[in-house]
């Protein structure tokens, strides 16, 4: 039986990990490669890194922990951030990433998932959607980090995302980011039942249930930092407590 | 010494890498006289069935896999690599493969399921095999496919997963070996079935 994924999420400056919350004061944390192989250890699915680092002299800093990372852990692990071309795609996927994902520059240009895909196939792209829900009962797509409201709608953008080839959508809610207070299940309801890719919830978790609540509710795999980072909610624990409310988990 | 075999499927080094980890010495390579020479070969692989083997076919590199096969060196097929050992694919067209081992590819269709098959699955056992040794059904590897394998013979499957189907994981048919998801990817569970490899080569 296919398990739902429970992914770790570290964000990255100048080779350090980092936690923003709602996007600001962040604060530093630990080494990435030393992070990764605990959480793997600890039975992490997957990680996620992602590359705040604002300068393009930092990106090789960048490239070297995604080496760093291949060589050290074995598990499937995710690269964000400043990608933009093709050509970044295949750079950090020779350091030894198994996905890649866009955001702003993906809604920028379309046309980069599709080339990706063909490029370096649909399981290696991953469109991840920064989404704030509007007054009109449905959810815009953001982008810069949060700050610009594009005016796409993120439901129809994450199903143009999979028919241009995306493997997977990573669904960020900006409501509920740094909060605590839960996933948006309503934005993940949706588009799992809409897309026949695979969604991974992110912004929200704050406690064990917050993990059982999305994964009952369609999403494959939950995305989390902080509470992974400050220890707050140890893996182990949660892939237990979700393994005793009948959700498919790998337990190690 | 184990060939990798590189014919631009993307990084090639997660193997590599993996395989260090139960001792056995890996070598990235398309050079013949290094495939004839090896011990055994990993034809790994990600991306679009019809590229892989229009790549092989460019670098030239079916004669010298058909050649080893016979002479009974061990192949072993990773993900796509798999998938190549099979008669023909039907992915995005109708191409053909490397005919190790009789039967198709197919693309995943049954309602409601993700496709991608992306994720941690664990692994029934079908026959016995020394690639499953120390391997139960609690045991969990890392797939991610849209395509799976349809054997002509479920014989030839030595382990398989649940999804929509019995999704042929690991395959063998005498020398010629697959494997679905990625065991350089797949943790612990991974290391053991690589160590059942290493075992069985030497």
């Amino acid at each position: 039986m296919l398990t739902k994924r429970i992914i770790p999420c570290l964000d990255v400056d100048h080779g350090r990990v980092v936690k923003g919350k709602k996007f600001q004061d962040i604060q530093d944390v630990a080494d990435p490669v030393e992070l990764g192989r605990y959480y793997s250890d600890q039975g992490a699915d997957e990680l996620v890194f992602y590359d705040i680092t604002a300068s393009y002299e930092d990106r090789d800093i960048f490239i070297h922990i995604v080496e760093k990372v291949a060589e050290a852990i074995r598990i499937p692990f995710t690269i964000g951030g400043g990608i933009s071309k093709v050509e970044d795609f295949r750079k950090v996927l020779m350091a030894g990433a198994d996905k890649v994902s866009v955001n702003s520059s993906a809604v920028k240009n379309p046309q980069l998932i599709r080339e990706a895909a063909l490029r370096f196939g649909a399981q290696c792209v991953v469109l991840s959607i920064d989404a704030k829900r509007n007054n009109q009962g449905s959810w815009d797509v953001y982008v810069k980090g949060g700050r610009e409201n594009t005016g796409i709608d993120a439901i129809e953008w994450a199903k143009q995302g999979q028919d241009l080839g995306a493997g997977e959508i990573c669904i960020n809610s900006i409501d509920t980011d740094g909060v605590k207070k839960g996933y948006d299940l309503e934005l993940n309801r949706k588009l799992s039942s809409l897309l026949t890719i695979p969604i991974i919830a992110s912004g929200g978790a704050g406690k064990m249930e917050d993990f059982a609540e999305v994964l009952k509710v369609g999403a494959d795999a939950a995305l989390a930092a902080s509470v992974f980072h400050y220890k707050e909610i140890p893996i182990v624990d949660l892939k237990n407590f979700l393994h005793n409310q009948q959700i498919p988990v790998r337990r190690v | 010494m184990i060939a990798i075999v590189d014919y631009d499927v993307g990084n090639l080094k997660n193997v590599y890498t993996a395989l260090g980890d139960v001792g056995l010495s890996g070598t990235i390579t398309r050079d013949k006289k290094i495939l004839d020479a090896a011990d055994a070969i990993i034809l790994p692989g990600v991306g679009a069935f019809s590229d892989a083997m229009d790549n092989l076919r460019k670098f030239d590199l079916i004669d010298t896999l058909n050649d080893n096969v016979q002479k009974g060196k061990i192949l072993m097929g990773i993900c796509l690599g798999m998938q190549l050992l099979f008669d023909k694919s039907y992915e995005d067209g109708e191409f053909s493969g490397l005919s190790y081992i009789p039967g198709e590819i197919i693309k995943f269709d049954a309602p409601g399921i993700k496709i991608p098959h992306m994720g941690w699955n664990n692994l029934v056992i079908n026959r016995d095999s020394p690639l499953v040794k120390n391997i139960g059904t609690e045991d969990y590897v890392y797939f991610v496919h849209s395509y799976y394998a349809k054997p002509n013979n479920f014989d030839d499957v030595v382990a398989y997963a649940e999804y929509s189907v019995k999704v042929p994981a690991i395959v063998q048919k005498d020398n010629v070996i697959g494997m679905q998801f990625h065991p350089e990817k797949s943790s612990n569970v991974g290391f053991q079935l690589l160590t059942n490899f290493k075992e069985m080569i030497s």
